[in-house]
């Protein structure tokens, strides 16, 4: 188990350094630049701001100087578009609320959604079976644009029980919006992803053993279903956990929480090379490492797999 | 009172082509310590008739008639009810060892938790229990092999370590629903043998389903052969073997291959198995019946009793070949 685990960071390491290089191609390959605007600078000032930033080096020069950068001293690099703060303070500012509301998106997705599923499973064909099916289905074509305006119109603009956006420190009447907007989707994949997976399960010979066995239904459930219901809930749960953490843009910009789903798009628009990359990478790193945690709880549920 | 009293059992499934009727009126009764065998080919309803006692049917399955467990009926019990019968009174095992464990809890959980529920005890003490009955079993080195999950142990053990947690409450039924198929032939004799020491020394009534007459011959006091969901005919063991008085049972026997003799051909039985959602008016073996007779098709024979023996079919007895 250990030697696999120090196999897989050892993977990580050319993995994160291959996004790193085809990032940076990326982003080069994009028309225009940090310090493009409508009125361009002139040509003079522009050569120096670049050889500031070491805009003026080779390609191949300026990813060897990053990484060394990154790796040495943990250095990102200043932001081109925010001036005197580095990618650190940007993610050091933005990471936290995303954190926050994205834990707390992450809570309600999965207790929600392995609920409904379940129940929708155990009842299969009856009518809480429909109605789980239907609302997960509901919130699927609800995508994050569609909901957060929606909830601010009820909650904000009729009802007036949210205030409209901000984040005060993640006060829970700031979260509710984001966390609800941001949870649905998710929530409605993790119904599904747990009914299709538990009705499997329900119909196993195993459990059929279990039955026989004159095992109470609930035991039944929690004890011989559930573990092997949830092996493809959880290979979900890997990715979208990274994807709530790292938040949205849709939630930062319509809730201005300040979250980094924000930065990121706008860095994209802004050529902002440091802050993407740093982004990228920060995403890029936790993807790594949860996809590692769900491969490791695994193992702990299937005895049969072992590394 | 017979230990268990199956009257006019029918299992029915409602599928997206309409009803299929597994089981059509079945009645049998099998006594205190008694070894009933029941056998029929795939699809002749022999494992529904037991899944419906056990309240195992699939979800669009359900039984008519009424199976009695000391007087009490199985089929209009409650949930709650039957989970004090089963494991306790009734045990089931399965014809596929290899997916009938729980693969994610180990042998020791599986195991204990039927005496923590039924018996109230500790789990220490149901583990030492359980420990017991795989040595009964004839699980080498149990002690140290509880604690395994199901697949570090091959077919045969997974068959002993189902058949030693069906006991584990001394029930006075065990179903054993084709304990043998999945295994290896040598495997086969291994787990009749473990049978018919528990049956010998828990006086346990055993209901074993099979298609094969082998495991039949020597191991059950009476036998019961199904056909198209219904008996055809039912009997004393040696009997049966010995004067069989339905064509169908009559044609089972040939089959079985004889490795005495060398140079005969094995007889078959012409013809497919029945589609349970439309069986013959008559008697559901007429299409494939060498003898069949002219009211065979259009008139299905009752199950009449002479002595100790019953059958379903029109030829008189002396004709049967």
């Amino acid at each position: 188990m250990f030697i696999f685990v120090a196999r897989r960071l050892a993977v990580a390491i050319p993995t994160l350094l291959i996004l790193v290089v085809l990032s940076f191609v990326l982003m080069y390959a994009a028309p225009g630049g940090p310090f493009n605007s409508e009125r361009p600078l002139p040509p003079e000032v522009l050569r120096n701001i670049e050889a500031k930033y070491g805009l003026d080096q080779p390609f191949w020069k300026q990813i060897v100087n990053y990484v060394v950068g990154v790796v040495t001293q943990f250095d990102f690099g200043p932001s081109f578009q925010y001036k005197d703060r580095t990618v650190n303070d940007v993610i050091a500012q933005g990471f936290p609320v995303t954190l926050t509301y994205g834990f707390w998106s992450f809570v309600v997705a999965v207790t929600v959604g392995v609920s409904l599923g379940v129940a929708a499973a155990i009842k299969q064909n009856t009518w809480l079976d429909y109605l789980a099916v239907g609302i997960s289905i509901g919130a699927q074509v609800l995508p994050n644009f569609v909901m957060a305006p929606i909830l601010l119109l009820v909650f904000t603009l009729w009802l007036g029980w949210l205030p409209g956006g901000g984040w005060n420190g993640g006060q829970w009447e700031y979260l509710i919006m984001p966390v609800l907007a941001l949870s649905t989707s998710y929530m409605a994949s993790i119904a599904r992803i747990t009914r299709s997976s538990m009705l499997e399960v329900l119909n196993t010979n195993f459990i059929r053993t279990a039955q026989a066995k004159g095992l109470p239904m609930r035991r039944v459930i929690w004890h011989h279903a559930m573990k092997p219901a949830m092996l493809p809930v959880l290979s979900y749960l890997g990715p979208a956990f990274v994807g709530m953490i790292t938040g949205s843009v849709v939630i930062d910009v319509i809730f201005s929480t300040g979250g980094i789903g924000q930065f990121f798009v706008n860095s994209a628009f802004n050529r902002d090379y440091s802050v993407i990359m740093g982004i990228t990478i920060l995403v890029g790193t936790l993807t790594i490492l949860f996809n590692l945690a769900v491969d490791i709880l695994y193992a702990w549920i299937d005895p049969k797999i072992r590394y | 009172m017979p230990l268990l009293e199956i009257d006019n059992l029918r299992v029915t499934f409602s599928t997206a082509d309409g009803d299929v009727n597994a089981v059509n009126g079945v009645s049998f009764d099998i006594n205190q310590g008694e070894t009933l065998a029941i056998v029929g080919e795939s699809g002749s309803g022999k494992s529904q008739t037991a899944f419906a006692m056990m309240g195992l049917l699939a979800k669009n399955g359900r039984a008519a008639g009424a199976a009695r467990f000391d007087g009490k009926d199985l089929l209009t019990m409650s949930n709650r009810d039957l989970n004090q019968i089963r494991a306790r009174e009734m045990a089931m095992i399965f014809q596929d060892p290899m997916t009938s464990l729980n693969p994610y809890m180990r042998i020791s959980d599986q195991m204990a938790e039927v005496l923590m529920l039924h018996k109230g005890m500790g789990k220490a003490a149901a583990i030492n229990e359980a420990t017991k009955m795989l040595d009964a079993v004839r699980i080498p080195d149990a002690r140290a092999r509880i604690t395994m999950f199901p697949h570090e142990f091959s077919g045969g053990m997974r068959q002993r370590i189902m058949i030693a947690m069906a006991l584990l409450c001394q029930p006075r039924l065990l179903i054993a629903d084709e304990p043998t198929t999945a295994l290896d032939v040598t495997v086969q004799a291994q787990i009749m043998q473990v049978l018919g020491d528990i049956r010998r020394d828990f006086g346990t009534a055993v209901i074993l389903i099979t298609h094969d007459l082998g495991v039949v011959a020597g191991f059950c006091d009476r036998t019961l052969v199904m056909y198209g969901g219904q008996i055809m005919e039912e009997g004393p063991t040696d009997d049966v073997f010995a004067s069989p008085v339905h064509p169908y049972t009559s044609g089972l026997l040939k089959a079985v291959p004889r490795l005495d003799r060398a140079d005969a051909t094995l007889a078959t039985i012409a013809g497919e198995p029945p589609d349970m959602s439309r069986l013959p008016a008559g008697c559901p073996f007429s299409p494939r019946c060498a003898q069949v007779l002219d009211n065979c098709r259009a008139e299905r024979p009752v199950l009449a009793t002479r002595g100790n023996r019953r059958r379903a079919c029109h030829l008189p007895i002396k004709e049967v070949a």
